[in-house]
């Protein structure tokens, strides 16, 4: 690797601040950092996925954010083993009864307990939002990496289907789709991947044109290595860093869409329930002061989202950090 | 935006089904020359892109075509609602900025200080929060709990209504606007602390310049620069979430309309809006370029 090489700036998205909202570019780095990132000298080398790992390790809040994540990830799939709830016969003698010793967060509106159907309905929110991510992430990362090697032509067509796509808000964009299917858990996650997969596209593309001209890349070429080996081997691999981050954000925007599209009753249909769902059956009831079939809903979605936020922000600094030695 | 438009106009054509059964309902079966009828008079039975020529020539000519749904044209279903969507918007913004610099200002100055981690976890949780959650939980308390609010938006034709009943606005541009203070802060705060460092600081320092004015003159000023570009560039953000706080509390808005047109399965109206929303999108980042090469001198230098 040359010595001399800059970390590549970040494209920065004209049109998706959500990213760059998380960012503090002026964090200056501590001598702790300073030392790890190379900038003084360190008392042994150290591979720079320990020196990311150590960092990422050291922000306390990315650690209660795997932490927090992990815990509901067992609530909601764990959860339903230990704590048996009847979730499928709707049983009106309990309608919306208060919190109480045998249902701690109370009943809904069909007699369900709220405890228990917070994990089966956490289950198809956390399943379409990791999912979602991941597809999103896979396309994105396809196309922009295609984009970006392949340049010209190809890549100028290809990226003027992103901008037009990124010109309609994707919030717009998923009802439009979701308007036209019967969404069903797996509709769902293909529809919200494939209005995210966008930025994705962007950041990977923004990569792959630094990176194809890269000596390894080159050689690689030289001895006879087709342009698949390339875009899937070289470019994807190296540019792991931003395309982790990306992905991390990606889930917290997949499980807000999932959540949306279900409260506002275009997202999944009963007898699923995700927590948007739950929130929308709530609402009905809110002039009531029913506020168990709305708080402890919305507190997951809330505790979801902002864990996963700090796990990106932790991700973010510690591939910073193993950008500054590359 | 060319392409904008063939892509939605291609999307919506894919609709699985048949358009006039889907208008006039199930019964049109019985009756093919009516479909027939029908099919001639929207010019379904044309080539897709013949409709997409017709749609296109009717659109520069300021025809958006006519609602399937509402009996009204598109145009007019616009000029309605989008006044109404504007003014939320416009007003939630203004709010939100004259609340979030100063907030972002005081974070940067404490930087790391206790007040700097109260306003970090509240522009998180507020940033994490979506809008209908934050929606419902204000009319929970707003309205319900302690009832000084309406948990409903003003309804009614004209924009008059509004203003005459504007009690009725405060929590939908209170959802709006503390949605907005979370991410203008955040960038605010990044934006001070980025000038914080800069030499003419210092300078500003060195010449016995009291905090005060270092702060108000030069790094204010300066920190604004990003704050006034971000503002063309948040305008999808700040849409959807009008989308979402419109169908909340039923505020008769744009977001709303194509809310009600996406569950009605109102292809034209869909269609209008999203040609709107697309343009100002389009809009909102060229203004960004174009103040920002206004506030900022040192663009033009660089530009050729």
């Amino acid at each position: 690797m040359t010595a001399n090489y800059l970390p590549p700036h970040e494209p920065i998205d004209p049109l998706d601040p959500g990213d760059v909202v998380l960012t503090d570019p002026t964090a200056a780095p501590d001598v702790a950092t300073a030392v790890e990132s190379g900038m003084l000298p360190a008392g042994k080398p150290r591979s720079s996925f320990r020196r990311g790992m150590e960092v990422f390790l050291e922000n306390k809040l990315a650690v209660a954010g795997i932490c927090i994540f992990a815990f509901m990830l067992l609530f909601c799939f764990v959860g339903p083993l230990v704590y048996h709830t009847n979730q499928s016969l709707v049983n009106f003698a309990d309608q919306t009864l208060p919190p109480s010793a045998s249902h701690p967060l109370g009943t809904d509106s069909s007699g369900f307990d709220v405890l228990g159907r917070l994990m089966i309905a956490g289950q198809i929110s956390l399943e379409v939002g990791l999912a979602a991510a991941a597809l999103a992430t896979v396309v994105g990362v396809l196309w922009g990496a295609v984009a970006g090697y392949f340049g010209g032509v190809l890549d100028a067509a290809m990226m003027r289907v992103v901008d037009a796509m990124l010109s309609i808000p994707t919030l717009f964009l998923l009802l439009v789709i979701v308007s036209m299917v019967t969404p069903s858990e797996l509709v769902l996650i293909v529809v919200i991947a494939l209005t995210s997969w966008l930025t994705t596209a962007r950041l990977v593309r923004g990569e792959a044109l630094s990176l194809r001209v890269r000596d390894y890349v080159q050689a690689m070429k030289v001895m006879g290595g087709g342009s698949a080996r390339a875009v899937l081997r070289h470019i994807a691999p190296n540019a792991i860093g931003t395309i982790m981050v990306n992905a991390t954000f990606q889930v917290a925007d997949a499980i807000a869409f999932i959540v949306a599209l279900s409260y506002l009753g275009l997202g999944i249909r009963p007898p699923q329930q995700d927590w948007g769902g739950m929130l929308s059956d709530g609402i009905t009831y809110v002039s009531d002061g029913y506020w168990w079939l709305i708080i402890p809903a919305g507190f997951c979605i809330v505790l979801v989202i902002t864990a996963v936020l700090f796990v990106g922000e932790g991700l973010r600094d510690a591939v910073e950090v193993r950008l500054q030695r590359r | 935006m060319l392409i904008v438009t063939v892509f939605t106009f291609l999307l919506l054509r894919l609709i699985p089904g048949n358009v006039a059964v889907a208008i006039m309902g199930p019964g049109a079966y019985r009756d093919p020359a009516a479909i027939a009828q029908f099919n001639r008079q929207y010019g379904f039975d044309k080539p897709w892109y013949a409709q997409y020529w017709l749609w296109l020539s009717n659109l520069l000519r300021g025809n958006l075509g006519y609602s399937w749904k509402q009996n009204q044209s598109v145009a007019s279903l616009l000029g309605e609602r989008l006044p109404k969507t504007v003014i939320l918007v416009g007003i939630a913004t203004l709010v939100a900025l004259i609340i979030a610099v100063p907030i972002g200002i005081i974070q940067a100055v404490r930087r790391n200080k206790v007040v700097d981690h109260f306003f970090n976890g509240f522009s998180t949780v507020f940033y994490a929060m979506p809008s209908f959650l934050l929606g419902i939980l204000l009319i929970l308390v707003f309205a319900i709990k302690i009832p000084i609010f309406p948990a409903e938006a003003p309804q009614g034709e004209t924009i008059g209504v509004i203003f005459s009943n504007f009690n009725a606005m405060i929590l939908p541009i209170a959802t709006l606007a503390l949605i907005s203070i979370a991410l203008f802060s955040r960038y605010m705060r990044s934006s001070v602390l980025d000038n914080i460092t800069e030499d003419y600081v210092r300078t500003a320092k060195a010449k016995g310049a009291s905090e005060r004015r270092i702060l108000v003159r030069h790094i204010l000023r300066n920190s604004l620069i990003p704050i006034a570009t971000l503002l063309g560039l948040s305008l999808p953000f700040i849409l959807s979430g009008a989308l979402i706080t419109e169908s909340v509390f039923n505020y008769p808005g744009m977001g709303l309309l194509f809310f009600q047109s996406a569950s009605s399965q109102d292809y034209p109206v869909l269609l209008g809006i999203t040609v709107v929303v697309a343009a100002a999108t389009v809009v909102g980042s060229l203004l960004a370029d174009i103040t920002y090469a206004a506030l900022d001198p040192r663009v033009r230098y660089v530009s050729r």
